[in-house]
């Protein structure tokens, strides 16, 4: 009787890079609901927007490119994208922002360097980036959440008109105001002290908010997918690390000008951050040690973005500086090989 | 008991042992005709000592070992030699080997068979009796026994003697049953590679889903003062570098053996047959092999060497519906098999049919995603996804900085891959080019070596034919200067 030759192993796990990529859209959904609780129709919105653009650009970048439709789409990558730019965009963000986004995130970033797995360059993080870049005014726009002020109640349809048709009528200016981080950026430049600044309302337990409760809806997906392994471990615990050493050291300094520690980790993207974008394993570094460095040098450029540069966050670009990194990083952190003699 | 050093990596798989492991081993039957390859181990081939129409006796060498590192074969029963010409054999090429082919007249008499109280014995003669018998490792690198038991060239006495009853791979359960059912005689066989190699410590390592195994072997070891050795049941903990470190701590350089950290390591069948071949005078002539997955009756089967693959899936009751492969080995690191017409060699520890019930569909590559699942598998501590991306950049260099040649070939990582790369498969590739590349080298030293003594020699020649002219010159100015004149 003659049979199929195959080569070994014979075994196979059912893992797959789809459900890799499920899990991490799972473990958004927590946070994502805080959001949508405190910032309304337009977190939704945006997501959907996010999602079927990025489906379309994936499958005509793929057309074009001869790839086999059908395998690709359903990796869900694009999805991942999608869901990482949507949240980190203003809940009212006209729509073209979110379809600039996408773009410039699955044609450019991702497709133009050869597709999963061969991008240098976190796609999300390049549409957002680009975005930030172009209309900074747009960005900085965040609705004001839900439960400070006056409670806003913007309709779904109301979202809808704002995100697909202008403001119009709607009182818009009202309704939008400065993120946290920006709020304590501008006031620390006006000379105000920390605490001074955090009595004001867009301040909540620990950092904004509202926002503080997103941060803590990301924080417990985050950590489902570490308690899966489906992230490392090491890059969330580097950056938030570097994050924290920075900011420590700069409130021991002067705690007068210098937002606590606890403040920096749970405000802006840190958390997001942490879990979300800088574990997207094609972009980072891959050895262990390798990632805690990664993730390290991510929390410190954070520290000096917010402290020192022109954004009052710097998620995205720590994570694109250290992308460029990556590579250098693996090559110097590479783990003793069994039997290897002790360097 | 001793503390563990776990090794990093590995893997929990399915283990599908209860299939073979609850019914005793069998004898298989005698076949017809056996196809006996002078080729069962690593080294030279053995040189044939018969022709055809030869009368063999069982037990009796038809094939001595061709060299230091080489093994004798025996005829693994009585009959008539047939043919001594290429066969086809289990091997991953597919490629015919040369074999001896007897024709069974079924009396099955054996050569006169000479015990030896080995005690009385030199080492070095010792060792030539378990040389002679073809004993060879039976875990399934059938390396030559007689060479590791010989502590010779080493200043210090060995540390630790390892008896390696892991049995690791799924569906494999020939070295269970037979820690179950003849433990002393191993323990007999282990006494005997004590008392070659010296150690100050012996360990039996044997993985925990093996309790029966283990029970009967620390039965067996009783006031013996080596020690049995539960280890987790974690593939692949068999492998000798894994389980030297599990049991002992101590790693196994790079390019380096078990001896270089004073460790020497055995299969639990090669000490059975040691102890076979020294205290009954009886040659490897046949092994325990493991037939399982999708035939009807799965167990293991005592087999001589040489009987066709489809005479033993026959007398387990032939194939079930939809095998689609035949795996010598285990799922993990054997290899399938173009055909069953091949036979049994020493080193076949298990023969396993599968179907679409063992294996995953075939799922389409996708790119890597660089998420670092097989680094966290590999017991090796390699960057799997580093030498993927090496092997298949054919930067070869870089993929022999990263350690390719560390690569036991265990398969972890391609298991675990969410892209569904067949990783191993371009471990395998790289290394092969690189051998390639090597021996292309070499050729081409040699050839330049060959071409500059040529022009050294051609040189070394006009000039002496010179220095001859030279010396005959004035007689041959006037014979010239007659000769023209002449014309």
């Amino acid at each position: 009787m003659r049979f199929k030759t195959v080569t070994s192993p014979h075994l196979h796990q059912q893992t797959g890079v789809n459900q890799v990529m499920r899990r991490v859209l799972y473990a958004m959904v927590p946070g994502i609901t805080a959001l949508v609780w405190f910032f309304g129709w337009g977190i939704l919105i945006n997501l959907a927007l996010a999602t079927v653009m990025a489906l379309g650009a994936e499958a005509a970048m793929l057309a074009a490119r001869s790839k086999p439709l059908a395998l690709h789409l359903g990796d869900y990558s694009a999805v991942v994208t999608a869901w990482l730019l949507a949240v980190a965009l203003p809940p009212l963000a006209p729509w073209w922002m979110t379809v600039i986004g996408i773009l410039a995130a699955i044609v450019v970033a991702k497709h133009l360097y050869g597709g999963l797995g061969y991008n240098p360059f976190n796609p999300a993080m390049i549409g957002y980036v680009v975005l930030l870049i172009s209309f900074p005014r747009e960005m900085s726009a965040w609705l004001i959440p839900h439960g400070i002020g006056q409670p806003h109640a913007l309709s779904l349809l109301d979202t809808l008109q704002i995100i697909f048709g202008g403001a119009g009528s709607l009182p818009i200016d009202a309704l939008t105001g400065a993120t946290p981080l920006d709020v304590l950026r501008t006031q620390l430049g006006l000379g105000q002290t920390v605490a001074e600044i955090r009595n004001s309302p867009v301040f909540g337990i620990v950092a904004g908010r509202g926002w503080e409760w997103a941060t803590a809806g990301f924080l417990t997906g985050g950590l489902w997918l570490i308690y899966t392994r489906t992230a490392a471990w090491q890059i969330p615990a580097g950056l938030l690390g570097g994050l924290a050493v920075m900011a420590t050291a700069f409130y021991l300094i002067d705690p007068q000008h210098y937002a606590p520690p606890w403040f920096h980790l749970w405000s802006g993207a840190a958390i997001f951050g942490a879990f979300f974008i800088a574990t997207d394993p094609v972009t980072a570094s891959t050895t262990p040690r390798g990632r805690l460095i990664y993730g390290a040098g991510i929390g410190i450029l954070i520290y000096l973005i917010r402290g020192f540069g022109g954004y009052p966050d710097g998620v995205a670009f720590s994570v694109l500086l250290m992308n460029i990194a990556a590579p250098t990083i693996d090559l110097y952190t590479r783990p003793r090989v069994f039997g290897e003699r002790q360097p | 008991m001793s503390a563990l050093f776990p090794f990093h990596g590995g893997l929990k798989t399915v283990r599908h042992k209860t299939e073979s492991n609850q019914t005793r081993i069998w004898t298989a039957m005698l076949p017809p005709r056996l196809t006996v390859p002078l080729r069962q181990h690593i080294g030279a081939i053995a040189k044939p000592l018969v022709q055809p129409g030869d009368r063999v006796l069982k037990g009796q060498m038809i094939g001595q070992p061709d060299g230091y590192i080489s093994a004798a074969i025996h005829a693994p029963t009585s009959g008539i030699v047939s043919a001594v010409d290429p066969q086809p054999v289990a091997h991953p090429s597919g490629l015919a080997d040369l074999c001896v082919t007897i024709e069974s007249d079924g009396e099955d008499r054996w050569i006169n068979r000479q015990p030896v109280n080995y005690p009385h014995l030199h080492p070095s003669e010792l060792r030539n009796v378990i040389r002679n018998a073809g004993v060879v490792g039976l875990g399934g690198a059938a390396f030559p026994s007689a060479v590791k038991l010989n502590p010779s060239g080493r200043s210090e006495r060995l540390d630790t003697l390892i008896l390696n009853g892991a049995e690791c791979e799924p569906w494999i359960t020939c070295d269970d049953r037979l820690m179950r059912e003849r433990a002393a005689d191993i323990v007999a066989g282990l006494q005997i590679m004590a008392y070659l190699l010296g150690p100050y410590e012996v360990m039996i390592g044997i993985e925990d889903d093996k309790p029966e195994a283990i029970a009967a072997m620390s039965a067996a070891c009783v006031r013996t003062g080596y020690m049995v050795c539960p280890i987790p049941t974690r593939y692949p903990s068999g492998s000798v570098k894994q389980l030297v470190r599990l049991l002992t701590g101590k790693e196994i350089p790079v390019d380096g053996l078990p001896v270089d950290v004073g460790v020497q390591c055995f299969n639990v069948a090669t000490a059975y047959t040691v102890h076979r071949a020294v205290n009954f005078g009886e040659p490897v002539i046949s092994r325990i092999i493991t037939v399982t997955g999708q035939v009807h009756g799965p167990g293991n089967f005592e087999v001589l060497i040489g009987t066709p693959f489809a005479a033993l899936i026959a007398q387990c009751g032939g194939y079930r519906e939809g095998v689609e492969r035949l795996i010598l080995g285990g799922p993990m690191m054997g290899f399938a098999l173009h055909s069953d017409d091949a036979p049994v060699t020493k080193a076949a520890n298990c023969l396993l049919a599968v179907g679409p019930a063992e294996l995953a569909p075939e799922l389409p590559v996708l790119p890597c995603i660089r998420c670092g699942a097989c680094m966290d598998v590999c017991p090796a501590d390699l960057l799997p996804q580093q030498l993927y991306w090496h092997a298949r950049a054919k930067e070869f260099d870089q993929a022999r900085d990263c350690h390719l040649f560390s690569c036991i070939e265990c398969g972890c990582c391609s298991v675990v891959c969410p892209s569904h790369i067949p990783l191993v498969q371009y471990y395998r590739y790289a290394k092969n080019e690189i051998w390639a590349l090597e021996k292309e080298k070499q050729r081409a030293e040699q050839a330049r070596q060959r071409h500059q003594a040529r022009m050294e020699r051609l040189e070394r020649e006009k000039q002496e034919r010179e220095a001859k002219l030279r010396q005959k010159a004035p007689r041959v100015e006037v014979v010239a200067s007659s000769g023209k004149q002449e014309g």
